[in-house]
C-alpha cells in the first residue's frame, strides 16, 4: 500500500478549492489562497488575507533582501514555502523608531542603530517570533512565502478584490 | 426556554445492566448503553450513537465549549456565553421550534463542565480515545458494557501557550523523547528545526519552532491548540482527520488557513441548520466563516487546519449591535 504523502503546496505548486455555493454568496466567506497571493505580490508587499477587526493575517512573498521593519508589539513569522533568513536588531531608542502605543508593522526608512538580536533561518512549516519593540529585516535567497500574524498598520495592503473568489465553483 | 439558571446536578449509580452511570443536569438526563446515548427532557428525547456523543463531548469538556454553539446534531448541543451556558434540545430545528418541541436552560458553565467531565470518564471505555478518528490503531472501540477507563486520554490539556511554543517557560514543543511521536499520515513530515542565533541577553525573545512538526506530533484530532498570540488575535492550529465531531456555531467570524492536505466543510444557517454553501479547502487556502453559519469539517487524510480566532469576549455584544460585522471582509 502507498504511504501516506502530505500537500503543503507552494509558490509554484497550488491547487486552490473554492466556495460552492448552495444559498449564499462566495463573496461571505473571503475566499483566497497564500500562495496565490504570493505569486502576484511585489516582493515584501504585506497582503492582508485575514482580517478579524484590528487584527490580520497577511501574506508575504520573500524575495530578495526586505526593508527594515519595527513593530511596538510582537508579530510572527510563519515560513509557507521556501527559505528565509530573519535578522532582530535591537534599537538604541525604539521609542522614536515607532510609537509604543502603535498597531502593526512600519518600515523603517534606513537600519536601525542598535543591538544585534539574533539571526534565524526558517524553512516551510518554521515560525518565528518578531518580538515587540524590535526592528527586523526578511532576506531570501529564491522566492519564498510568509504568513504574519499581526495587526493592520501602515504596512498593510488590502486588495480583497483582486485576491478573493468572487464566483461559486460551480459556476465555473 | 428556562430562564433561571438550573442548579440541579445529580450523578447516579452504575446500571446494574450496562455498568455506567447516568447523569442529570436541570431537567435534561443523560444515559448510555452498549451502542447509545439517551437525552431526555420533559418534551422529548433523543437518541445519538454513542461513538458520536463521546466524540463531541469530549470537545466539550476539552474546550470548555469553545466559542459560540457546539451542535452535537441537527437537534442537542450548548452555546456558550462565557460563564453562563444554553444546553438546548431542538432550539435550531425549525420542525422542533414550529411544533414547541424545542427546550433550552441555562447553566453556570464551571459546573456543568464537571458534570460533563465525569460523564467523559465514566463513559469512555479502557482503549477507547474519544480525541482519535476512528481509522488510528489506537483508537479503541466506545461500544459495550463499562469495561475500565481512559484517564489518560479523556484528561489531555489544551495546549494554550502564552505567547509561543517553544519560548522558555512556554508550551513545549513536541518530540519523540517526551512523547509525541508522528503520527502515520504524517511520517514524510521533515522534522528539521529552524536555525536560531541568539546573541546573549536575548534569549526569551529570538525564538522559533518547525510548527508543521508540532502539528505532526499531534495526538488529538480537531481540537485547536494555541501556538501564538498577538494580544487577542490567537493562532490555534490543529491536526484533523475524519469528520470534526460537532457542528460549530459562530458567534464570531472564525478564519482557516489550510496548511496542508484538504478538508471539505459544510456550512449552513446557523438558526435554522438550511444548507448554505460547501467549502474545499486545499493546501495555502484561506476562509473566513462568517458570524452567522454554522460548519462542519471532513477531512480524508490527516491535514493541518490552522484556525484563527479573536478571541475578544465583547464580540457577540459587537455583534449583536452592529459594532462588528457577521461577514469578516466586504468587497
Amino acid at each position: 500500500m502507498a504511504e501516506y504523502k502530505t500537500v503543503f503546496g507552494g509558490l509554484n505548486d497550488f491547487t486552490p478549492g473554492g466556495v460552492d455555493a448552495i444559498d449564499d454568496n462566495p463573496k461571505n466567506y473571503v475566499f483566497s489562497n497564500v500562495f496565490d497571493v504570493a505569486s502576484k505580490s511585489a516582493p515584501y508587499e504585506r497582503v492582508a488575507v485575514g482580517k478579524n477587526l484590528e487584527y490580520v493575517m497577511e501574506a508575504v512573498r520573500a524575495e530578495g533582501q526586505s526593508p527594515w521593519y519595527a513593530c511596538a508589539h510582537d508579530e510572527f513569522a510563519l515560513c509557507m514555502d521556501g527559505e528565509v533568513e530573519i535578522h532582530l536588531v535591537k534599537p538604541d531608542d525604539s521609542d522614536s523608531l515607532v510609537d509604543p502605543d502603535s498597531e502593526g508593522a512600519v518600515v523603517l526608512d534606513e537600519a536601525p542603530d542598535g543591538r544585534k538580536m539574533g539571526r534565524i533561518v526558517l524553512r516551510r512549516g518554521h515560525q518565528a517570533l518578531l518580538p515587540g519593540g524590535a526592528a527586523y529585516r526578511f532576506e531570501a535567497g529564491a522566492p519564498s512565502v510568509i504568513l504574519t500574524q499581526t495587526i493592520q498598520g501602515p504596512a498593510t495592503v488590502e486588495r480583497w478584490a483582486e485576491i478573493c473568489h468572487s464566483e461559486s465553483l460551480s459556476a465555473n | 426556554m428556562t430562564e433561571a439558571l438550573q442548579t440541579h446536578y445529580k450523578i447516579n449509580p452504575a446500571s446494574n445492566e450496562t455498568g455506567y452511570k447516568s447523569y442529570e443536569a436541570g431537567s435534561f438526563t443523560f444515559k448510555r448503553d452498549e451502542y447509545f446515548v439517551a437525552i431526555s427532557w420533559p418534551k422529548g428525547a433523543h437518541t445519538m450513537a454513542a461513538d458520536g456523543f463521546m466524540r463531541a463531548m469530549m470537545r466539550t469538556v476539552a474546550w470548555g465549549f469553545f466559542y459560540g454553539t457546539l451542535s452535537y446534531d441537527p437537534v442537542f448541543g450548548t452555546t456558550n456565553h462565557y460563564g453562563i451556558v444554553d444546553m438546548f434540545a431542538g432550539t435550531y430545528h425549525p420542525v422542533f421550534k414550529e411544533n414547541g418541541r424545542d427546550h433550552l436552560e441555562i447553566f453556570k458553565a464551571e459546573d456543568l463542565l464537571e458534570l460533563f467531565r465525569d460523564l467523559v470518564d465514566d463513559w469512555t471505555n479502557e482503549g477507547y480515545d474519544p480525541f482519535a478518528a476512528p481509522g488510528e490503531n489506537d483508537a479503541g472501540q466506545p461500544w459495550g458494557r463499562k469495561n475500565g477507563n481512559n484517564a489518560d486520554a479523556v484528561s489531555r490539556i489544551r495546549v494554550t501557550a502564552n505567547r509561543m511554543v517553544g519560548l522558555p517557560g512556554d508550551a513545549d514543543i513536541r518530540t519523540d523523547r517526551n512523547g509525541y511521536p508522528q503520527n502515520r499520515m504524517f511520517a514524510d513530515v521533515s522534522s528539521d528545526q529552524p536555525l536560531v542565533e541568539v546573541e546573549p541577553g536575548f534569549e526569551d525573545e529570538v525564538a522559533a519552532f518547525n510548527l508543521y512538526d508540532y502539528l505532526s506530533r499531534s495526538d488529538v484530532t480537531w481540537n485547536p491548540s494555541v501556538c501564538s498570540v498577538v494580544k487577542e488575535s490567537l493562532f490555534c492550529p490543529t491536526s484533523e482527520e475524519f469528520i470534526l465531531p460537532v457542528e460549530h456555531g459562530n458567534d464570531r467570524c472564525e478564519w482557516f488557513v489550510q496548511l496542508s492536505d484538504e478538508i471539505t466543510w459544510e456550512v449552513k444557517d446557523k438558526e435554522t441548520g438550511k444548507p448554505r454553501s460547501r467549502i474545499v479547502m486545499r493546501a495555502g487556502d484561506v476562509a473566513c466563516m462568517p458570524a452567522d453559519i454554522r460548519h462542519q469539517g471532513y477531512s480524508p487524510k490527516r491535514s493541518m487546519l490552522l484556525v484563527w480566532e479573536n478571541a475578544s469576549p465583547r464580540i457577540p455584544d459587537m455583534i449583536q449591535s452592529g459594532e462588528a460585522p457577521v461577514i469578516a471582509v466586504q468587497f
